[in-house]
């Protein structure tokens, strides 16, 4: 039985597959934008405060931040395995890849969990008494690197109810071969996740 | 731009409009991706500094569209998602242009 068959089942009285599609990544611009702006706030301080930049990333766990970096690309891979594998009618296949995928983003949690509680445990966490004895353009630093990282990691709590849903619907056949464009959605949100930390990696960790 | 859309879909946009890729493409990206973090790591830690920003800032945008190509399937979508997307990024270009014309100048 052909693809399209399945699409245009009696089940499915309208499906718009481009157009759920568009909407996902007029909703990723909006993303691009909520970053993007922090991302020029990031920029404009470090051209201002270029020596305080270099000291306080210096500070960074790189090997934490670069194995998050593999953590996060492996888990971009994950996903969209997943994807192909429902595309090619291989649930059982689709449903292991998404369960490694969110295995990698727990990971990442628990990896940046530690990172985070060795930067507080040395008193470097927004408007604490270290950073305020510390140069201006440090305490801005860490004041950025909390607000990113930790809305990155947000994004990816949200991303790991989204793909957990996602695993649900494969499972009980309400996504499938024939309308896979949510897991394929969920899919564009992880990778954006991605995203996002592929240009965290060299803005915080590689500035030293 | 639909090649493949003889198979799969009619391009009416309800149906997709490309088949699968083999599993074979997304672990060479995935191979790729780690290799050039490694090259950008290795360059910040050889040399810090002046070069290894400036390998970060030449590799980085091509990790970011090896994902979106590849992975995010921009490669194979039709026009409008390419066209629309380099909107939003052009956009975003155009802020930072702006506010660093207002910083670095006034």
């Amino acid at each position: 039985m052909s693809e399209q068959a399945l699409a245009h089942g009696a089940h499915a009285p309208h499906k718009d597959y481009e157009g759920a599609k568009t909407g996902m990544w007029i909703f990723l611009f909006t993303e691009l934008l909520l970053f993007g702006g922090l991302f020029l706030i990031y920029s404009v301080y470090r051209t201002l405060y270029t020596h305080d930049f270099h000291l306080a990333a210096g500070h960074l766990n790189v090997p934490l931040g670069v194995t998050n970096t593999f953590v996060l690309l492996t888990s971009s891979l994950t996903m969209v395995l997943s994807v192909t594998a429902l595309q090619k009618g291989d649930r059982q296949s689709a449903l292991n890849t998404l369960g490694w995928t969110l295995f990698l983003a727990a990971l990442f949690l628990v990896i940046k969990f530690f990172e985070w509680s060795a930067k507080i445990e040395h008193g470097l966490y927004p408007g604490s008494p270290v950073l305020k004895t510390l140069p201006a353009g440090e305490g801005l630093f860490y004041g950025l690197y909390f607000v990113m990282t930790g809305l990155h990691g947000f994004h990816v709590i949200v991303g790991m109810v989204l793909l957990s849903v996602m695993a649900l619907q494969v499972k009980s056949g309400r996504v499938h071969q024939g309308d896979f464009v949510k897991l394929e959605n969920a899919g564009l949100y992880w990778h954006l996740v991605d995203l996002v930390w592929i240009f965290l990696l060299p803005l915080f960790y590689l500035t030293n | 731009m639909h090649d493949q859309s003889q198979s799969h879909g009619h391009g009416d946009g309800r149906t997709p409009s490309h088949a699968p890729q083999p599993y074979a493409l997304f672990i060479k990206v995935w191979a790729a991706l780690m290799l050039l973090t490694c090259v950008t790591v290795g360059a910040s830690v050889n040399w810090p500094g002046a070069v290894g920003t400036a390998v970060a800032m030449a590799v980085t945008p091509i990790k970011a569209s090896l994902v979106l190509l590849f992975f995010m399937h921009l490669k194979w979508e039709p026009p409008v998602f390419k066209i629309m997307f380099l909107t939003a990024v052009g956009l975003m270009a155009v802020f930072f242009g702006l506010s660093f014309f207002d910083y670095l100048y006034r």
